[in-house]
């Protein structure tokens, strides 16, 4: 399994005609994303390397049934295309698009959950499911499919935390950037409660960054509703202080925001924070093997309140899984063979 | 992006808050004439992008047009927190009776603007937060239906007892709140909001910061941009499209991603060295941003290696290689350069580069401990 997007992703490219648009469009193809087609306003008719193009979302949702969308437009049309794919139905926008007012993102945001879509981004690399679907830009020969589930706030040091866990021989479920913007459609609460939900997802990587309350929130979620291994690194832990803004920003946040408070707050409920991101595939490690003891002994009671204990017993008996992991690390070979039939098989959805 | 005080309270006079008469100067003599025409004390007060500009002594009290003048002299040229003071305000001195902070924020948590008053406003509202949160009231706003009257009636009650001064404070809040909205504010804020002898409520200070990603439709708000008032590398950075924070150290960094640019930094303190700068080239490959940032690394004498950390996405290696190629050619590099390029179109980089003999690195951490090696190297 995997999180958000896999083999029923039916994707639109949004921009496709542009110089990020088409290029990304051909990269998530060669990966073997379903994309059944891109708009561009006044381009409707018109193929770009086989993909038909559509002049409104309204259009190339009736003709293909797509379900999710990726947003590659300027940022001055970027909002507007995400109002445009949740008034066509789309339930997921994933909007790459790099500066987009946070003014605009904030009455966007609310009005997609009330049409039931989810936006990712903005200012996002998109999120990949190795050996099923790519949307976004996440490079897809740093993935490998396995059992990490990898949230981030970052762009490219996600790569580098993805390429640290793939050269260890620790693949990923799915992996989501979800963008640094002050106003993102998806937190990481969302992805910690998605992962949490997927049964493919046997331990969580969570990559934050200095500023807002988002690592300590996460915090405090997975101290009440994550039973799985989850470790973290903090982008900035050396920033200089003075880079904030005015007394309204030291008010609301109540002194949190610093990298040594997000680390306090992780460490708090158990979450290892890395120095270096290639020291993450260690630390998980680590903390899969203590995870397996706590849940062969006795689960400590103040962890849980007493009503979640049925549940937590179940998901302790469930908790042997996360043995496979180690088995899936020797049978890691076998992936790249899986890779080229997966691919064959969703060309020949394609076709159909 | 920020603008000064009196571009603030030129935006709040149009929105209809009112604010004490004012004008500014750039020089002493200016000074003493516009507080000779008020023909009222006045206060001179420091226009920097830095908090705490009265606790440094930028902002100061004058009973005549001559003190004002002698004042002038002082704060015009004052160093307040790095930066030099090139423009005051003179506004007519206000009696005082109460300070009352109103501030609107963008809050991540919520995902909304979030209006925060006390009536504990003034120089020390961030102890007041920090010791006495119950001081503070909060409201966040549904941005789809906005501020309503009776939310801003409700909040100015927390401030004032007087039914005169709650209507208008909470006038001046629904309309510091439509502020927030027409310049695409990431914060506005009003501190000290203050009562005069006469029952009048006035706001006596004013903050406002405009979210960079709107200010092309902003074009009157980012006019107001002083470059002046900028760290001059910094401003050079945003001109090339490149994101530039200064530091102290001799180890100039290039990266792609402010992520992955923060990370490199914390590495190479981790390893024993100190970064120079964190400069991120972006997401987009343009070999010209590689030659800028070579180029704004350089003026800093600190400089004594710099380290080049790129792991191409949407960013392709080759095109970082080109632009690497290209400074080589067109500037004197006089500090070593060492490379870490993985990702998109590695390979073609590495050809690319591969005459030029530098020193690389696999991975991020071995680059680091490369950079601050040949940093200390004597040369």
């Amino acid at each position: 399994m995997s999180v958000f997007i896999d083999k029923k992703t039916k994707l639109i490219v949004q921009g496709i005609t542009g110089r990020d648009g088409s290029f990304h469009a051909q990269q998530m193809k060669e990966y073997g994303t379903n994309v059944v087609g891109g708009v561009t306003p006044g381009k409707g008719g018109t193929k770009i390397n086989g993909i038909p193009v559509f002049n409104s979302m309204a259009e190339a949702v009736k003709k293909t049934k797509a379900n999710t969308s990726v947003v590659y437009v300027p940022p001055a049309f970027a909002v507007d295309a995400i109002y445009e794919a949740v008034d066509a139905g789309i339930k997921l926008v994933v909007c790459v698009t790099e500066g987009v007012p946070a003014n605009d993102m904030m009455k966007a945001v609310p009005y997609a959950k009330s049409k039931g879509a989810r936006v990712i981004g903005p200012n996002c690399p998109g999120l990949i499911s190795p050996d099923k679907s790519k949307v976004g830009i996440l490079p897809g020969n740093i993935v490998k499919k396995g059992p990490v589930g990898v949230v981030s706030r970052s762009g490219t040091l996600t790569y580098e935390a993805i390429w640290a866990l793939t050269c260890a021989g620790m693949g990923q479920t799915t992996c989501i950037g979800i963008g640094g913007d002050q106003v993102a459609g998806t937190t990481f609460i969302d992805c910690l409660s998605a992962f949490e939900g997927d049964s493919a997802t046997k331990a969580i990587v969570m990559l934050g960054e200095i500023g807002g309350s988002d690592e300590e929130d996460a915090a405090k979620f997975i101290k009440k509703n994550v039973t799985k291994p989850v470790v973290a690194f903090i982008a900035g832990q050396t920033a200089p202080p003075g880079k904030r803004m005015g007394h309204a920003g030291a008010i609301i946040s109540g002194g949190s925001g610093t990298a040594v408070e997000k680390i306090k707050a992780l460490n708090a409920v158990g979450i290892p924070v890395a120095g270096s991101p290639t020291e993450l595939p260690e630390l998980l490690t680590e903390q899969i093997k203590k995870s397996r003891k706590k849940s062969t002994s006795s689960k400590p009671a103040s962890r849980r309140p007493a009503k979640k204990k049925a549940a937590a017993r179940k998901k302790a008996a469930r908790r042997p899984a996360s043995k496979k992991m180690v088995k899936k690390k020797a049978a890691k070979k076998k992936t790249a063979k899986k890779k080229t039939t997966a691919r064959k098989k969703s060309g020949a959805k394609r076709k159909r | 992006m920020k603008i000064h005080e009196y571009q603030a309270k030129q935006l709040f006079a149009a929105a209809g808050i009112p604010v004490p008469d004012g004008d500014v100067a750039n020089d002493s003599g200016t000074v003493q004439g516009i507080a000779e025409r008020y023909n009222k004390p006045v206060m001179v007060k420091a226009q920097v992008h830095v908090g705490g500009r009265g606790k440094a002594g930028g902002v100061k009290y004058a009973e005549t047009p001559e003190a004002a003048r002698i004042l002038g002299q002082q704060i015009l040229g004052m160093n307040i927190k790095g930066l030099t003071v090139n423009t005051v305000l003179v506004t007519v001195a206000e009696e005082i009776l109460s300070e009352a902070y109103v501030g609107i924020i963008l809050d991540r948590a919520s995902q909304r603007p979030v209006i925060m008053v006390s009536a504990s406003g003034g120089v020390d509202i961030e102890e007041v937060a920090a010791k006495t949160p119950e001081k503070i009231h909060k409201l966040a706003v549904d941005p789809a239906v906005g501020l309503r009257a009776y939310q801003a009636r409700d909040l100015a009650f927390s401030l004032y007892r007087d039914i005169g001064q709650v209507r208008q404070a909470a006038d001046i809040i629904m309309k510091l709140y439509s502020v927030f909205w027409k310049v695409d504010a990431s914060l506005v804020e009003i501190n000290p909001l203050v009562t005069t002898p006469g029952g009048r409520v006035i706001a006596l200070d004013a903050k406002i910061n405009i979210d960079d990603n709107a200010l092309y439709r902003q074009k009157d708000v980012a006019a107001m941009r002083d470059i002046d008032a900028e760290e001059p590398s910094e401003v050079k950075a945003r001109e090339a499209d490149l994101s530039f924070v200064k530091l102290d150290g001799n180890i100039g960094c290039i990266v792609n991603g402010a992520g992955l640019a923060m990370t490199t930094m914390d590495l190479v303190k981790r390893y024993g060295g100190e970064p120079a700068n964190v400069l991120d080239i972006g997401g987009s490959s343009n070999p010209k941003k590689v030659v800028s940032a070579m180029e704004i690394i350089l003026e800093d004498p600190n400089v004594r290696a710099i380290l080049i950390n790129i792991f191409g996405g949407i960013t392709r290696c080759d095109d970082v290689a080109n632009g690497l190629v290209d400074a080589f050619n067109q500037l004197d590099l006089s500090v070593p350069v060492v490379v870490r390029l993985t990702g998109t179109n590695e390979a073609e980089a590495q050809r690319i580069l591969a005459s030029r003999k530098l020193p690389t690195a696999d991975t991020l951490d071995g680059g680091v401990k490369k950079a601050i090696e040949l940093a200390g190297v004597d040369q």
